[in-house]
């Protein structure tokens, strides 16, 4: 691999975008098969209640109604995790939030459909909401679900790492503070669609816009009874994903089961509100976080807690809660760190993982609590980060294994790049450079490449690639991967045609079809580069080797002279000397047969081995560094954020276009919840969203993005495929809490509390202007009883990753 | 079913004729009588523009002009953008650059483009942002399209333009 690259670097376009620009890319809701018909799924409009009754029988009794099915139909329980498997695709007793499905409805046409369902009777007994946090916490009754730590609490956790209260009393200052981030929704374009056929054979067909079609698999196989082999799942090219089809769903589930009633095809299309019910997006969470400093900022502990209102079910949850707490020590020294989780249910849409899962609310409670210290001790916001990052090649106090480690470039390059050093001014407000209301911020963050653990246990690879070459020399790449619109199919080609010679574009890439690709578990956790790239790196090896074989004999040279390129193999001392690549796939069929084959990744043990230590391994860490600009409008409190100059260690760009992309959606999409996404729903017990629609769910137009500087910084990780690392999700981590403290250098106050609305910076102006403390953000958490912290000795105390035996120390 | 209302029109140049329940809207005709899925909904009520089309040459968001209306007019949809097999300039930078990451909201952009591009045939950036400010896009952060937008207008003007290195690699 040590040869000059000539697809790998490259900024080719993607292998499907033409399609996309022609309109000839089927989305799911594109699919259209003879005899189909159409689902709509009846979702309660209480937030919380039993179900006491269901008549259908006036829609069954509508002309051109097929069926119409109910809890009891599908009575198996199902969920992403293995630990809550608590949803069913038709609520059966009980609905736990407004637009938890009820019925669903096949019918001659969508309108018939409808009217159908607005002719099924459900009686419902209201039951007493739960409807935040708080709410959660103090009230054990109702209980949304009879399963849990207690009462509504879904999870709590409790890990500690070295002796925190020792590293609290070898501190200079010790800071503690509360943040809020409150939740924010995916809003793919596309609203998720499925379509089910079962045909003579007894064999199903789903075609769906989800993003991982193996998971999805799964959990048919379980709910419908039948046999994995007898269905296949085909994840159609997603409109935008985001973490937002990533569950299993119950659509799914419901036009299968309707497939399988009617014996012919069934489409479900989701309404835009019922997308909003679909969530899965950010966890609301509220947070504390006590950092103890040295004088020069060095950190000598830390605890941090995160409360997450979870929504009605468990989703990806417990690993949401686990992720709010994995990785806040891969960026600076945390030698002693402490973290408690608590996990919540309400009558609320579900949450679960939203583009940097469980780490943007964290991140932001980390970088503004670390600006806060930064201002306590008067050191540079730069200098408290760049001097105290974690060293490359290290492991972590909660035993996270870092790799390449390029933050410290990453702050070099957006300081330099914003003029950092003639543009902050210091703490003093009376010294300002910038003018009051102009203000700059910095804030830093990592990210996983792809989980370290599958979701569910197994000792199989998390990804695999299938090669098939033929005596025309047609490749064809094979591969569970999903397309989401992050390129996952073209890195496939751009892998496989660098390593055998050939164009990206002469490859035939098939993708997240579970009865013709080998397994990948899907495109979540920022995996898709580097796990699928590792595989295909191994199947196109393989592939190369039968080849160069092949043609070494023909030609009478030595396998090692032998290079692939421009469709060619070929002597490197003598290029004359060579066979075309087609001529290569028939001398190494004619000497071998068939030519496929298969190349498989799984990820490195974590050295982590206590309870818990599932969450945040992962084979590499990206990072990157983020500057704001920001104009604050003191009358108004509107923020306009002008610029950001953001820097990702992306390892090595396989296509530094598609990086480009991904940075800059990423910026975009943390502009969106810095400013103003939010999910947030009516009080008096009715628990409805406010405004589940595109229009008043406010998402950032041309108008408000802001200008992106990007740097991208190539430090190679060992475990990336050419060196190659995330980039889908780590960019967007930054931002929010750059654009903060941007906000505070500006005008002087904080803002403690996610989305920084106007409001809540007119409401701190306000209250600084009357010499009360200038921020606007919770008070504090609510009261818990934490279970015994599970305790680890970290690998500077000469731990070995597992946990102490249980001894009742300070909880 | 019975009361079904026939049109004429033309539709991406070509004479078309159709037949539709007369509460149906332009987009769910043009995807569901047509056949035409090239032209997406990510709404139905108008807030997002995904389902733009070209109506006598203007933009309009399909998912609220009654098919009906379309009756004697000119309609393009995305499947008509292309100039035979050539594509658009607008639709190969929109390829190479990018622009078009999950896709499904570049339909809609294209055609809002394409209005522009007639209407200015070299936009500034501003009036490219006030000219798409109708349509989202969740994946790209718009950057890329702007840029496809530039690349394409300087390209129908018969100039040569070059992205700049820093929008392909970085700073």
């Amino acid at each position: 691999m040590s040869k000059d690259l000539n697809v790998v670097g490259k900024p080719f376009r993607k292998v499907d975008a033409r399609a996309k620009c022609v309109g000839q890319t089927k989305f799911a809701d594109d699919i259209v098969l003879p005899r189909m018909l159409f689902c709509k799924i009846l979702r309660s409009h209480v937030p919380h209640a039993l179900i006491k009754s269901i008549d259908a029988s006036k829609a069954l009794a509508l002309p051109g109604v097929f069926a119409v099915i109910t809890g009891k139909d599908l009575p198996i329980p199902y969920g992403i995790l293995p630990v809550s498997q608590d949803e069913h695709a038709l609520c059966i007793d009980k609905v736990r939030f407004v637009g938890d499905p009820v019925a669903a409805v096949a019918a001659i046409d969508e309108d018939t459909a409808f009217d159908a369902m607005n002719l099924i009777e459900v009686e419902y007994e209201p039951l007493n909401t739960i409807s935040n946090i708080e709410e959660a916490v103090l009230i054990d009754e109702p209980r949304i679900h009879e399963y849990g730590d207690s009462g509504n609490v879904h999870k709590k956790v409790s890990l500690e790492f070295g002796n925190v209260e020792e590293g609290f009393a070898e501190a200079d200052l010790v800071r503690e503070d509360v943040f809020f981030y409150e939740g924010n929704t995916h809003l793919p374009m596309e609203q998720h669609a499925a379509v089910a056929h079962f045909d003579a054979d007894q064999k199903l067909t789903l075609w769906s816009s989800t993003q991982t079609p193996h998971y999805v698999h799964r959990a048919l196989a379980k709910v419908l009874k039948m046999p994995a082999s007898h269905i296949r799942v085909i994840a159609t090219p997603n409109g935008g994903g985001f973490g937002g089809k990533s569950d299993p769903f119950n659509h799914e589930v419901a036009v299968c089961k309707l497939a399988m009633i009617t014996g012919r095809p069934v489409k479900v299309t989701l309404t835009r509100e019922e997308v909003f019910y679909c969530h899965r997006g950010r966890h609301p969470v509220l947070m504390t976080v006590k950092t103890g400093v040295k004088n020069d900022g060095a950190i000598t502990a830390m605890h941090f807690q995160s409360f997450l209102d979870g929504g009605a079910y468990g989703s990806y949850g417990v690993a949401s809660t686990f992720y709010t707490g994995a990785l806040q020590t891969v960026t600076y020294e945390v030698p002693r760190y402490k973290f408690q989780g608590l996990r919540a249910f309400t009558n609320k849409p579900p949450c679960g993982p939203k583009r940097g899962h469980g780490t943007p609310q964290p991140r932001y409670a980390l970088e503004v609590h670390l600006d806060k210290i930064a201002e306590q001790l008067r050191m540079d916001p730069v200098e408290i980060r760049r001097k105290h990052l974690v060293a490359p090649n290290s492991v972590t106090a909660n035993y996270l294994r870092v790799g390449s480690m390029g933050l410290g470039q990453c702050i070099d390059k957006v300081v330099e790049g914003s003029d950092w050093k003639n543009r902050f001014s210091g703490w003093d407000p009376e010294k300002r450079k910038l003018p009051y209301g102009k203000g700059i911020g910095i804030a830093c963050s990592s990210y996983i490449c792809g989980a370290g653990l599958p979701i569910y246990w197994n000792n199989m690879p998390q990804s695999g690639v299938q090669l098939r070459l033929d005596r025309q020399g047609g490749v064809c790449v094979m591969c569970g991967s999903t397309d989401i619109g992050q390129g996952s199919d073209s890195i496939l080609a751009y892998i496989v045609a660098e390593i055998l010679g050939i164009d990206p574009f002469d490859i035939r890439v098939v993708t997240a079809d579970t009865d013709l690709t080998p397994v990948d578990l899907g495109s979540y956790s920022s995996r898709v580069t580097l796990m699928t790239g590792n595989a295909a790196i191994q199947a196109a090896e393989r592939a190369r080797e039968l080849l160069v074989m092949a043609v070494a004999e023909k030609l009478g040279v030595p396998i090692e002279n032998l290079s692939l390129a421009e469709r060619r193999v070929f002597d490197v001392e003598n290029p004359e000397l060579g066979v075309s690549f087609a001529e290569a796939v028939v001398l190494a069929e004619s000497k071998f047969g068939t030519i496929g084959t298969v190349g498989s990744y799984t990820p490195p043990r974590s050295p982590g081995k206590y309870k818990g230590s599932g969450v945040g391994p992962s084979p590499a860490y990206s990072y990157s560094a983020a500057v704001a600009e920001v104009d604050v409008n003191p009358d108004t409190g509107i923020v306009v954020v002008e610029r950001v100059w953001i820097a990702h260690d992306i390892g090595r760009s396989i296509n530094p276009l598609l990086v480009m992309g991904q940075v800059e959606g990423s910026v975009y999409m943390a502009l969106g919840e810095i400013l103003m996404e939010e999910m947030t729903y009516r009080t008096n017990r009715n628990v409805v969203h406010k405004f589940p629609s595109l229009l008043e769910y406010k998402s950032p137009t041309t108008m408000e993005m802001c200008d992106v500087k990007t740097y991208l910084i190539e430090d190679p990780d060992p475990n990336g495929p050419y060196g190659a690392k995330e980039v889908g999700q780590g960019p967007l981590l930054p931002v929010p809490p750059a654009v903060a403290n941007a906000v505070y250098n500006a005008v002087g106050v904080r803002i403690d509390e996610v989305p920084i609305t106007p409001e809540k910076v007119m409401r701190a102006l306000k209250d600084k202007s009357r010499g009360r403390e200038a921020r606007f953000g919770p008070d504090g958490v609510p009261a818990v009883t934490w279970p015994d912290a599970l305790r680890v000795l970290t690998p500077a105390e000469g731990g070995d990753g597992t946990e102490m035996p249980h001894v009742a120390v300070h909880s | 079913m019975n009361n079904k209302k026939q049109i004429r029109f033309r539709l991406n140049g070509e004479d078309t004729e159709v037949a539709f329940a007369p509460h149906k809207t332009l987009l769910e005709v043009l995807r569901e009588d047509l056949n035409l899925t090239g032209t997406k909904h990510g709404c139905e009520l108008g807030e997002c523009g995904t389902c733009a089309v070209l109506v006598d040459g203007r933009s309009i968001l399909s998912c609220l002009m009654l098919g009906l209306e379309a009756e004697g007019r000119e309609v393009k949809t995305i499947e008509g953008m292309a100039l035979g097999a050539e594509l658009h300039p607008l639709q190969q930078t929109f390829a190479d650059l990018g622009a078009a990451q999950c896709g499904y909201c570049s339909p809609g952009f294209l055609l809002v483009a394409e209005e522009l591009l007639k209407k200015s045939p070299n936009p500034s950036r501003a009036e490219i942002q006030e000219a798409l400010s109708g349509n989202l896009c969740r994946c790209t952060g718009y950057i890329k399209i702007y840029e496809a937008v530039e690349m394409a207008a300087a390209r129908m003007r018969g100039e040569a333009f070059e992205l700049p290195h820093e929008s392909i690699y970085g700073l």
